[in-house]
């Protein structure tokens, strides 16, 4: 056997260089989430107490210490779980004729391109969009169920592509089965299919909850800004977390930017619980798959 | 495998006797299908609706529409796109030229150096930068970004000022294109680090174990099979995050500082876009004020609407590709 050749110092030294780099790319692209992190937690804590999670800014002046986003936190859950209940139905069964009736068709793969079109809607061009169609053509009031069509357009295509992928990762052994046994197709998406992958969907759903609980622009453009509490969604303004924070910081005072701040936290709390527990749910679901 | 396509085939056979027993069939089908179409439909009903607003405020505007810089629907009635399209592109642009390489090189770190243990952890660590609210982005940005940016610009500016994008006289740093353009790469970075990570981790194993076992190093290994190969994922994956920047509002809208004008200088504090414009602009909007955003959405809406397609027809055809040689 021949002596294998040394790898010249030059080579060598580039394949260190590069892996300096490729280090240095994953720490620099860290550094600005532990930042965010650390800067919402230190700042945010100050005013996270009881009186900031039951009170609204109802008469709240300028300047004056106090005040809450109580009225935000009860928009955002009523906003958020009203855009669930108009996108999952629908993402749920377009992802089941995409995946059990398109058959790869013509009209399947035009919703399937869509569909990914879709996920890069900007946010604010689906706000644009409800105020254009809602409250400007048909003349509906400002409300927190505005907001919610706006969030369930974007919450439509995650949905779509999530459940897509999990039902695809039913066996068709499973469906076969259940034909066999003389099932209908219907009954065996629903009694069979569905089942298998509801774990997964469930995954999917809270991610796609989790992106729009933070979103602005639409709510921006459709729910508008109230400082009082209005429980219900399908009447007058309403507030939303993040708009809340977006509110608070735009204003002068150092007491608002301190309540903007404990806005951002209960917010960056909310959207991290959903998507840990999201996550926790797909890992429990697949503990062998690494990555 | 014969016998499986046989049996699939008879699989709506089959439920088309069974229909006659069990009445669900035709509606479930019906329901899956026009949720679909529904679906079409609204990305449809986007286009239809903002164009229908958009047109009485393009009526109403004493101004070029398209080249304007002002931006005054209220008053005098003059608007324009381009002061607001011109920063959209800079902002955008900014942020993908400082969030490529980070993201390509997050992407070879998951994929290819990162201990294997680890890989999966430290890839969600980077999804969660997605996870992140707009909002929360542009609050860091203002209280901790923007000072902290101040004595970098200066340098920069009193260095390379004969650049024209670190060119600028009086004011340097503050609320700036480069502080947005930071923000905004940030914001992209976690989705194209997880499609080039995706494209990457498809790269076949005999065409890297062939360039290793040639006497390769890691890297001339990666350059040779990994870049290759991931090419097209990595572009399209890169455009996808150009529009997720030009659509990105809220957290500019906090960081710049609503300026209308051209220009190259991104130390200096300007910067406007037109998705901040519309956060901005909305609360003091009258009727053709409100008019004037929606037209200017509409335009944003079909620039991302351009650059989502480009993207995705390079990703489709890239697993068409694939699927022919499996």
């Amino acid at each position: 056997m021949t002596t294998i050749q040394h790898i010249s110092t030059g080579r060598r030294l580039k394949d260190r260089m590069v892996q300096g780099l490729v280090y240095l790319a994953f720490a620099l692209a860290v550094v600005p989430l532990v930042s965010v992190l650390w800067l919402v937690i230190s700042n945010g804590l100050a005013r996270f107490d009881m009186t900031f999670l039951t009170h609204s800014m109802r008469g709240i002046g300028a300047r004056d210490v106090g005040g809450g986003a109580y009225h935000a936190i009860i928009g955002t859950l009523e906003q958020v779980l009203l855009s669930s209940l108009i996108s999952v139905p629908i993402g749920l069964l377009t992802a089941i004729y995409l995946v059990e009736y398109g058959n790869g068709g013509r009209l399947s793969r035009a919703i399937s391109f869509f569909v990914d079109v879709m996920t890069g809607i900007p946010s604010v061009v689906a706000g644009l969009f409800v105020l254009a169609f809602w409250i400007l053509f048909l003349g509906m009031p400002y409300s927190g169920f505005a907001g919610a069509m706006a969030l369930s357009i974007l919450m439509m295509p995650t949905v779509v592509r999530s459940a897509e992928e999990m039902l695809r990762l039913v066996p068709d052994d499973l469906r076969e089965a259940s034909y066999a046994l003389g099932v209908a197709k219907w009954r065996t998406i629903l009694k069979v299919v569905l089942p298998t992958a509801f774990t997964g969907i469930v995954t999917g759903v809270m991610l796609a909850v989790a992106r729009v609980a933070g979103e602005t622009a639409p709510l921006l453009l459709t729910v508008f800004f109230t400082d009082s509490i209005n429980n219900d969604p399908f009447s007058g303004p309403q507030m939303g977390l993040p708009l809340y924070v977006f509110d608070q910081a735009a204003r002068p005072n150092d007491t608002a930017i301190d309540r903007a701040w404990t806005g951002a936290l209960t917010l960056i709390l909310i959207v991290m619980l959903l998507n840990l527990v999201a996550r926790l749910i797909a890992w429990w679901r697949s503990p062998a798959r690494g990555r | 495998m014969t016998i499986k396509t046989e049996i699939r085939e008879g699989g709506p056979a089959t439920s088309r006797s069974a229909s006659r027993r069990s009445h669900g069939e035709a509606p479930f089908r019906f329901l899956s299908t026009g949720a679909g179409v529904l679906l079409l439909g609204i990305m449809a009903a986007i286009a239809v609706f903002l164009i229908g607003e958009a047109i009485p405020a393009l009526r109403a505007d004493k101004g070029n529409f398209l080249t304007e810089l002002t931006w005054d629907p209220n008053s005098s009635q003059v608007f324009g796109i381009g002061a607001l399209a011109f920063g959209t592109v800079l902002s955008s642009a900014l942020a993908l030229v400082i969030a490529m390489p980070i993201a390509v090189g997050v992407a070879l770190f998951i994929s290819h150096y990162a201990p294997r243990r680890l890989a999966g952890p430290l890839g969600y660590l980077i999804d969660l930068l997605a996870a992140v609210p707009s909002v929360i982005y542009g609050l860091w940005g203002v209280a901790f970004l923007v000072p902290l940016l101040r004595e970098p610009s200066q340098w920069l500016n009193d260095t390379f000022g004969w650049f024209p994008l670190f060119a600028g006289e009086g004011a340097i740093g503050g609320k700036t294109m480069l502080a947005g353009g930071i923000v905004l790469a940030i914001m992209i970075l976690p989705i194209i680090a997880a499609i080039s990570r995706e494209v990457f981790l498809q790269v076949p194993k005999m065409n890297e174990e062939a360039a290793l076992a040639l006497g390769a190093t890691r890297w001339e290994m990666i350059r040779m099979a990994v870049l290759p190969f991931g090419r097209p994922g990595v572009i399209s994956a890169a455009m996808l995050g150009l529009g997720r920047a030009m659509g990105e509002t809220i957290a500019v809208a906090l960081i710049f500082p609503a300026t209308f004008g051209i220009s190259f200088q991104i130390l200096t504090p300007q910067g406007n876009s037109i998705a901040a414009n519309i956060a901005n602009g909305f609360g003091e909007a009258g009727d053709i004020g409100r008019g004037a955003l929606i037209a200017s959405g509409l335009v944003l809406f079909i620039i991302t609407l351009l650059v989502n397609m480009a993207a995705r027809m390079i990703i489709n055809r890239r697993k068409e590709l694939m699927k022919a040689d499996t």
